[in-house]
């Protein structure tokens, strides 16, 4: 019940926003809806609730993790998303509003959902309900990227049908469940041939949901024109319920046998998705796509340390949430820049710190955290990431890693700093937005839970990781 | 199960994939394609043998959805744009169907290196379904329209739709249901931003979508 739950209160919600008449009012009905729903997160992780739907539904450790970031993501979100709305008077909200809530409800789908089929069918929704977020500024520009994201979304999402029906057929037998225990459970009797298909095409189809290169293409021009809100949504919420599908993939070909075909793959991926993102974060100037690539590269990471394995399993799980709360930090803190200035090329963007000294330094903060500066909490996860690719014997991975790290931090650097430091240039662009309670507070609690996953891991958040780890390597 | 009628329908499957990509007209591409959905709705019956309830109703939503309405969204999206009903193709209509008859031809490789099971020998199933979904890629990256484009997207998830009659004895109705309504959902989706990229754009040239590049 408490899962449906999770699942019809944000649809419930929408219904409600969608009734309301008032541009006005409508963003309350966001934090009371977020509040619920992370009440429920809580109550879903700590009381082991039943399977729903005989066990289409049901929250594994993996699930949990990632329900449990949707649900605070979404509750940062949602309280900046009153301030914020507030400055977009000018355009309706009442599709914006609805199509959050969906997509809340669509993501919790994708985190509770132990059916191979319908786990499909939430990512798929996701992509329907992002699009119209995507196209909210009305814009050329939004509709072109809306378009490609509809386009290379929608092939991405088809191919991973086609590759679900392919694990589905290796697994053919008396049994024909597609729940993901059973998967596991037959997995050793599975065709290898079809298995082998099935994963590339799986890894692939998700993988663009993801924004692993070269299926990134959409992403910087989604991010790029998004308003920061959805970026932040997309890059820490939807990209990680992508990972979850390729890590249930992932653990049924281990289960298998299969398992270094599918490492040799991920690690493949990982490091070409790191090696483009480096290439073309140098020397771009307009910083929102600037963080589209920077997603690009952490997906790498995700996949690269699953694919290394070990101890480079529990780094990935753990950045998945360092990676999701400072994309939060960077993608909000670069909308409020962003407002300050009506640009988002660093040619008129120049002394955020003194214009919007909040947002600036938050800013200047998550861009530390997010290149693995110490002491904050993607730091630790990459270096577990790394010091596992070294004891595994993985030197050419170790070091090529580090020195395209090492390239990210200057390029994006050198484009953060841009922005930062400095006089704002007296033709630069003045706009009425200034930092404000609700648009700034939100963004400074996301950085402080990156600091805090950085300084100190609490028990029961560490334990939740431990058991998601050790859950993807049972099926070893 | 009737085999050679259902072989014989796939082979219609993979001639309406070769029409596609030679057809210089807007309307006919639409036509091949809804015709194709209505052959791949007869598919499930024949598969089956028999009919039953699932089946009659996959059948059935299939030849509306993919035969009819969806086919008609385009077909309005065409009228209300007021496009110009030539095809604009990047690469030359005769050079995209030879390349079709390749990615025939090695969907037919490709798919001798997969074992089927006992009930599936004999059929063309697999390499229609992978013929169909490379037309489906073809359309998609060599024509310079936002409906054409959505086309492709439909012969692409008919390829798909092939493949899933293997499936259709195990997996439940519900995933089935699922397909259909998303593609539905998608196209719609997609009809209502074409229209907005006519009417922001005043051209359904996907060229003119240029301006978001490194």
């Amino acid at each position: 019940m408490l899962l449906l739950a999770l699942i019809a209160l944000p649809v419930l919600a929408a219904g409600v926003a969608m009734a309301l008449p008032s541009d006005e009012w409508r963003p309350y009905v966001l934090p009371g809806a977020a509040a619920g729903h992370l009440a429920l997160t809580v109550a879903a992780i700590v009381a082991p609730s039943e399977a729903a739907l005989q066990g289409w539904l049901a929250l594994d450790p993996l699930g949990r993790l990632v329900l449990l970031l949707l649900s605070v993501l979404f509750a940062i979100c949602a309280i900046y998303a009153v301030g914020y709305l507030r400055y977009r008077r000018e355009l309706s909200n009442r599709i914006f509003i609805p199509c959050l809530l969906v997509f809340l409800a669509m993501t919790s789908l994708v985190a509770c959902s132990q059916h191979l089929g319908l786990l499909w069918v939430g990512v798929e929704a996701t992509t329907l309900t992002t699009a119209p977020l995507i196209y909210f500024n009305r814009t050329q520009r939004s509709i072109e990227a809306t378009w490609k994201y509809l386009l290379v979304g929608s092939v991405g999402i088809a191919i991973a049908l086609l590759g679900s029906f392919f694990l589905a057929y290796a697994s053919l037998g008396q049994d024909s469940s597609l729940l993901f225990q059973d998967l596991l459970k037959r997995a050793n009797q599975m065709n290898r041939s079809w298995l082998h298909v099935a994963f590339v095409l799986l890894l692939v189809g998700y993988g663009t949901k993801m924004g692993l290169a070269p299926m990134h293409t959409w992403k910087p021009d989604a991010y790029g024109e998004a308003p920061g809100i959805v970026g932040a949504l997309l890059a820490g919420g939807l990209t990680n319920c992508a990972f979850l599908a390729v890590l249930r993939v992932f653990q049924v070909c281990q289960a298998a046998g299969e398992g270094a075909y599918a490492s040799r793959l991920l690690v493949f991926f990982g490091l070409f998705s790191i090696g483009v993102a480096a290439v073309f974060m140098v020397g771009q100037r307009d910083f929102k796509r600037m963080l589209a690539y920077s997603s690009v590269e952490h997906m790498g990471i995700l996949v690269l340390g699953v694919g290394l394995g070990g101890i480079g399993i529990l780094g990935a799980l753990l950045h998945m949430l360092n990676n999701g709360l400072t994309k939060g930090v960077l993608f909000l803190s670069a909308a409020n820049i962003h407002r300050a200035y009506g640009s988002k090329s660093i040619d008129q963007v120049a002394g955020a710190m003194r214009r919007v000294p909040l947002s600036g330094s938050l800013f200047l903060l998550g861009f530390f955290a997010i290149t693995g500066s110490p002491p904050f909490g993607p730091f630790v996860s990459e270096f577990l990431i790394l010091s596992r690719a070294f004891a595994a014997d993985r030197f050419v991975v170790g070091a090529g890693v580090l020195v395209l790290l090492l390239v990210v931090f200057v390029g994006m650097g050198r484009t953060v700093l841009t922005m930062v430091q400095g006089q704002p240039s007296s033709e630069a662009g003045r706009t009425q937005y200034r930092d404000g309670l609700l648009t700034g507070m939100p963004i400074a609690v996301s950085m402080g839970f990156v600091l805090l996953l950085g300084l100190h891991l609490p028990s029961p958040l560490e334990s939740l990781l431990r058991d998601a780890a050790a859950f993807l390597e049972a099926a070893r | 199960m009737n085999f050679s009628a259902a072989n014989l329908l796939l082979i219609g499957v993979l001639l309406l994939n070769l029409f596609c990509l030679g057809t210089s007209r807007i309307r006919a591409l639409i036509q091949a394609a809804a015709l194709q959905g209505v052959v791949l709705g007869v598919m499930p019956l024949l598969i089956h043998g028999r009919v039953d309830w699932n089946t009659g109703l996959i059948a059935l939503a299939t030849v509306v959805l993919k035969g009819n309405v969806i086919p008609g969204m385009l077909r309005r999206a065409l009228r209300e744009a007021q496009i110009k009903r030539e095809i604009e193709p990047l690469i030359g209509l005769v050079p995209t169907m030879l390349l079709g008859a390749l990615a025939t031809l090695l969907s037919i490789a490709f798919a001798s290196g997969l074992p089927l099971a006992p009930e599936h020998q004999n059929l063309l199933i697999v390499p229609a379904s992978f013929s169909t979904v490379l037309t489906g890629f073809l359309l998609l990256t060599t024509r310079m329209k936002a409906i054409t484009q959505a086309i492709g997207y439909l012969v692409l998830e008919n390829g798909i739709f092939i493949f899933g009659l293997l499936l259709l004895d195990a997996m439940p109705f519900l995933v089935e249901i699922g397909v259909l309504l998303d593609l539905f959902v998608g196209i719609f989706v997609v009809s209502i931003i074409i229209h907005h990229i006519n009417r922001e754009f005043a051209s359904l040239d996907t060229r003119r979508l240029a301006s978001l590049k490194e």
